[in-house]
């Protein structure tokens, strides 16, 4: 299916939780934080919660900043 | 009794917060914290480069002690700022956030109506808010009012170095405010850290001041001893400025007289 990943437009197997997602990109799950649809998914929720197609999501981590 | 300061729940006895953006390389800047001594570091949220699998992570660099401090950097508008507070929240478990909305590109001033409105929004979510404001004491006075842990207000520019432009403005701020004032920006040398700290800020926040010196390491331990000087003379209370001297040997009994 097709979803916008930090976005890019690109597809990913079907009925994908979170955590599944994470997983299919080669992402530790302890370094980032997720939003889905402009609402965080919080890492409690990451085994439940699935991606829908057309679902816009941010993956995001700590970068250097002041 | 140790000379602390409290924010929320968290207190802290370093007085320096450092930043850990712009450094040349992750070493120099895990040393140059710890020279400083702060025990305090901000950082930034970005969305993660997919293409870049296994490159090391800030966090591995950042000593375990210290506490993050999430900006929203780069955010131009209320919105975007919570979402990223949002998500530094997230990503850090912690509680603290460097609300950062940003009214102009060429400047970084902040946009202090968007600013006021962020705040509300993340201080009923329960973050600990620590705004970055112009210093603009009727600003700092809303900030406050909306529940902010504290208030930064700059000395000059992000990155400009130019130093503490408004200590009339600073004054005014700090002799009303009753949470803590942060000097947060525009410091470019030692100097201007002792100058806020002898103002009567609790604490100075920097990154560029450090990060980008010649000798980021050496300035990180200049800036760590500046602000203990500036803290010490502020409250050993200063002497008033004369116009005119005031000897400091005896005019009397002088060989001759």
């Amino acid at each position: 299916m097709q979803v916008r990943i930090n976005g890019e437009q690109r597809e990913i197997p079907d009925g994908l939780t979170v955590a599944a997602l994470l997983g299919h990109l080669g992402v530790k799950a302890q370094r980032v934080a997720v939003e889905v649809n402009d609402s965080v998914v919080t890492k409690d929720r990451h085994g439940s919660h699935r991606i829908a197609a057309g679902d816009s999501i941010e993956i995001v981590a700590f970068v250097g900043g002041g | 009794m140790a000379d602390t300061w409290s924010v929320g729940k968290h207190t802290f006895t370093s007085r320096l917060l450092v930043g850990t953006g712009k450094y040349r390389d992750f070493p120099t800047m895990k040393q140059a914290l710890l020279a400083s001594g702060a025990e305090v570091v901000t950082v930034a949220v970005r969305r993660l480069d997919l293409s870049k699998k296994g490159e090391a992570s800030l966090l591995e660099w950042i000593p375990k002690q210290m506490t993050l401090l999430p900006n929203t950097a780069a955010c131009f508008d209320a919105e975007e700022a919570i979402r990223t507070a949002r998500l530094g929240r997230e990503l850090g478990m912690g509680d603290l956030v460097k609300l950062e909305v940003i009214g102009d590109r060429r400047t970084l001033f902040p946009d202090v109506e968007g600013l006021v409105a962020a705040a509300k929004v993340l201080v009923k979510e329960g973050f600990v808010v620590l705004p970055y404001t112009n210093d603009d004491p009727v600003t700092a006075r809303k900030l406050e009012d909306a529940g902010c842990a504290a208030i930064m207000p700059l000395g000059a520019p992000i990155g400009s170095g130019l130093g503490i432009r408004n200590p009339y403005n600073l004054r005014i701020i700090l002799e009303a405010a009753k949470v803590p004032v942060l000097v947060d920006a525009g410091v470019g040398t030692a100097s201007d850290a002792a100058v806020a700290m002898e103002l009567g800020a609790v604490a100075v926040l920097m990154n560029t001041a450090i990060a980008e010196a010649r000798e980021p390491v050496l300035m990180a331990e200049a800036m760590r001893e500046a602000v203990a000087a500036g803290r010490k003379a502020f409250l050993a209370g200063r002497i008033p400025m004369k116009l005119h001297a005031s000897a400091s040997s005896p005019m009397t009994g002088l060989v001759g007289s």
